[in-house]
């Protein structure tokens, strides 16, 4: 089905958020799924987690960052234009369940994906503890939202423009691991994959439980073709199916990052491409 | 023309394209007959009493009354004949197997060639749709029983086909962006051109059928959920879409491929033409294709026109157990396919980034008959070597995708997850609930989903017009 676009907002140099009318998928979908979308008849399908539903409303919001010619194409559509295919929602939601403390870990726009998560978790009874980081200042994206539902908030930044100077992973150890004051039950963490190994390094040492989120290269999203698989605990998943979260304890990442970068060469051919032509005036 | 005329017509050959050129193009292999060897062809059938041959034919084709109008010359009213009981003639002219159905029964076989039906079927279906000259229907006696058919593969568009033309409402559900199921993401360009496929979903939709793509049943709304929603009956045709691996070291490597990947890369999201479209692909130069079915082959001979130097087809049997059809292991040779028979993989080899280089093989030999009756391959010890590719396809089968079952209970399944179903009527464990196709019978052919659709068409209208 195609989906209209109703709202754009830019939330930093390379990141915006749409809001789209897909009244049947807002309706179904839960915290940690996500939609595959097609932008025109030429154009890849590409997999989004969703940040955010109004049931009520109709509408499903997804924020991207601008990777390649897809994610720059679609930064490039405006509210009333429409997506050609959206589909969803796809993948297991999240297990929540009151289980005591939980920190919510979002890297870059991996802060999108984990807001949903964070609200679940806090509306499950949990003491919801967010780490939200970026490179700089510029580039935190939802602090005010993930504030609205978390006990406490630390933002990190890379260079120390704001907030905590370092890591997720590094405040997390440092400010809760390290220091024991609080019982971590369980650790949400999203984003880049070498922070989310980071991370899971971090957690293992203190044998906290740690769930990710895996964003892998899909093709159709419904358990067909397997590109999305990914080795965990040394059996291979489907994470279009049997994810996209995972004990990130298990997860291998290393193949992980090898997979992910199967078609660098094409993805850049074809993101050059577009920019060229976006600059002579031409369409792509 | 005398009969004694008749029965001296050879079979006549259909052209095709050279396979030197071929091999490095997506063009459809075959080109067609014309009028003329149209005409000579079924001058050929003798017009049995007792035609054995629509006893072959799961879909029970008029295939003598449909010749018989070949031979007059009368094309398009040849093509009407077929789609009184076949939707997709122009895609069963090309990709049903033939010479284990119809053609195989056919008497002329005995002393000489039988009939080439399947080419005849081809030749009136594209004459028809050629000339701009398909008709519809008039659908009188609407029922006002709405049906939803759960994927748009072959036995979905057959029930879909045969259901609305008995006056029933009738709503199909795609997960993919595109309707046709394994005819649109599995079967190549150059077997199936993706424009026939559209204009025979196009048919459907001139006749009524609704076809809402991007819709994911047990996701967007479960059978229950459609239920309620007011449908009377639901058909499940969500084929063999899990794909199979070996569990061998190395199988997540970059460049090792299941072949549906492989294939919904090239043919759905048309990679061939990257980057015109934007779904890249690997093209590699030297490709293992795992397996000896139909769907290895599609994988090599896609491969090759990718722009393989070498593509090596890796099948642990002989020749003789390949399940592919005879046709398309002849054309896949033709094009410089080289295969590598009594030969199984045992491990991937890699390098440091994490691409596949190698694949090392043990030779097999045939030892005693297994549950499928064939010969069983045991491996030959110390027969260990490595082949130096940079791309695999695995095609060794597929299996049931859960996403229907695991979402409707009541609905039962067998131990390999496929939907328990009368293999003759297709009602499943659950009331008002049909199953047909790849989903019941594991992966199969296209005209045995088709088959499978046609009857549980039939008992769908029964149960409808019941309630």
């Amino acid at each position: 089905m195609s989906a209209k676009i109703l709202e754009k907002q830019q939330l930093s140099e390379n990141v915006f958020k749409l809001v789209l009318d897909a009244p049947k998928i807002a309706k179904k979908r839960k915290a940690g799924q996500f939609v595959v979308l097609r932008i025109h008849e030429e154009g890849e399908r590409i997999p989004l987690t969703i940040a955010d539903a109004d049931p009520a409303k109709g509408t499903l919001t997804i924020i991207f960052q601008v990777v390649g010619k897809s994610t720059a194409h679609l930064s490039e559509l405006k509210a009333g234009d429409s997506l050609l295919d959206l589909v969803g929602p796809m993948g297991q939601p999240t297990h929540v369940e009151k289980i005591g403390t939980v920190v919510c870990v979002g890297g870059g726009v991996g802060v999108a994906p984990v807001y949903p998560i964070t609200q679940a978790m806090k509306n499950a009874g949990n003491y919801v503890i967010s780490i939200i980081g970026a490179r700089c200042k510029d580039l935190i994206i939802m602090e005010d939202e993930m504030k609205a539902v978390s006990d406490e908030i630390i933002v990190t930044t890379d260079d120390g423009t704001y907030g905590y100077h370092g890591f997720v992973s590094q405040a997390l150890e440092e400010k809760y691991l390290m220091t024991g004051d609080k019982k971590i039950d369980m650790v949400v963490a999203i984003g880049p994959v070498p922070m989310m190994r980071a991370l899971c390094d971090v957690t293992k040492k203190y044998n906290v439980h740690t769930v990710v989120s895996l964003n892998s290269i899909m093709v159709d999203a419904t358990g067909m073709c397997g590109a999305c698989r990914v080795t965990v605990g040394g059996k291979t998943r489907f994470v279009c199916v049997d994810g996209p979260e995972f004990d990130g304890h298990q997860v291998d990442f290393k193949e992980l990052i090898d997979r992910q970068r199967i078609y660098l060469d094409q993805e850049k051919q074809c993101y050059d491409h577009y920019c060229t032509c976006r600059q002579q005036g031409k369409g792509a | 023309m005398e009969m004694k005329e008749r029965l001296k017509i050879p079979r006549q050959p259909m052209p095709e394209q050279d396979p030197q050129v071929r091999k490095r193009n997506f063009d459809e292999v075959p080109l067609g007959y014309t009028p003329e060897t149209a005409k000579a062809e079924a001058l050929r059938c003798i017009q049995c009493k007792k035609p054995e041959c629509v006893e072959g034919c799961p879909v029970e084709v008029d295939i003598p009354g449909f010749i018989a109008l070949v031979a007059e010359g009368k094309f398009i009213e040849a093509a009407r004949k077929i789609k009184q009981t076949n939707a997709l003639p122009a895609v069963c002219g090309r990709v049903c197997p033939q010479e284990v159905q119809c053609e195989v029964r056919c008497v002329r076989g005995k002393k000489a060639e039988p009939v080439a039906i399947g080419r005849l079927e081809r030749f009136v279906a594209d004459y028809e749709r050629a000339a701009g000259e398909v008709s519809i229907p008039k659908i009188e006696n609407k029922t006002g029983k709405k049906i939803a058919v759960v994927g748009s593969g072959p036995s979905g568009l057959t029930v879909a086909g045969d259901l609305v033309q008995m006056g029933h409402d009738v709503t199909i559900f795609e997960a993919l962006h595109a309707a046709g199921g394994v005819l649109v993401y599995g079967i190549p360009e150059f077997r199936l051109p993706k424009a026939i496929v559209a204009a025979e979903v196009d048919y459907l939709k001139k006749l009524g059928v609704k076809i809402e793509t991007s819709n994911v049943i047990g996701k967007v709304a479960t059978v229950d959920e459609l239920f309620a929603e007011g449908y009377d009956a639901v058909f499940l045709g969500t084929g063999a879409g899990l794909p199979s691996f070996m569990n061998i070291p190395g199988e997540n490597l970059n460049g090792v491929y299941s072949a549906n990947e492989y294939l919904t890369r090239s043919n759905l999201m048309k990679a061939y033409r990257f980057p015109e479209y934007d779904t890249p692909i690997v093209r590699g130069k030297n490709v293992a294709v795992i397996g000896g079915g139909n769907v290895a082959m599609d994988s090599a001979r896609t491969a090759m026109r990718l722009g393989a130097d070498h593509v090596y087809l890796v099948y642990r049997r002989s020749r003789q157990e390949m399940p592919a059809r005879i046709e398309e292991i002849h054309h896949a040779e033709e094009e410089g396919i080289e295969l590598h028979l009594l030969t199984n993989p045992i491990r991937y080899l890699g390098n440091d980034k994490g691409w596949v280089t190698g694949i090392e093989c043990l030779q097999m030999e045939l030892g005693e008959p297994d549950d499928s009756g064939r010969r069983r391959p045991v491996p030959i010890k110390g027969s260990e070597f490595i082949k130096d590719v940079d791309t695999v396809v695995v095609a060794i089968g597929a299996g049931s995708n859960p996403l229907v079952q695991s979402t409707t209970p009541g609905l039962d399944t067998n131990k390999w997850n496929y939907i328990v179903a009368d293999e003759e009527t297709g009602p499943t464990s659950r009331e008002g609930v049909f199953a047909g196709g790849d989903i019941v019978t594991g992966a199969a052919t296209v005209i045995l989903a088709m088959g499978a659709g046609r009857k549980a068409a039939r008992a769908i209208h029964k149960y409808v017009m019941s309630k």
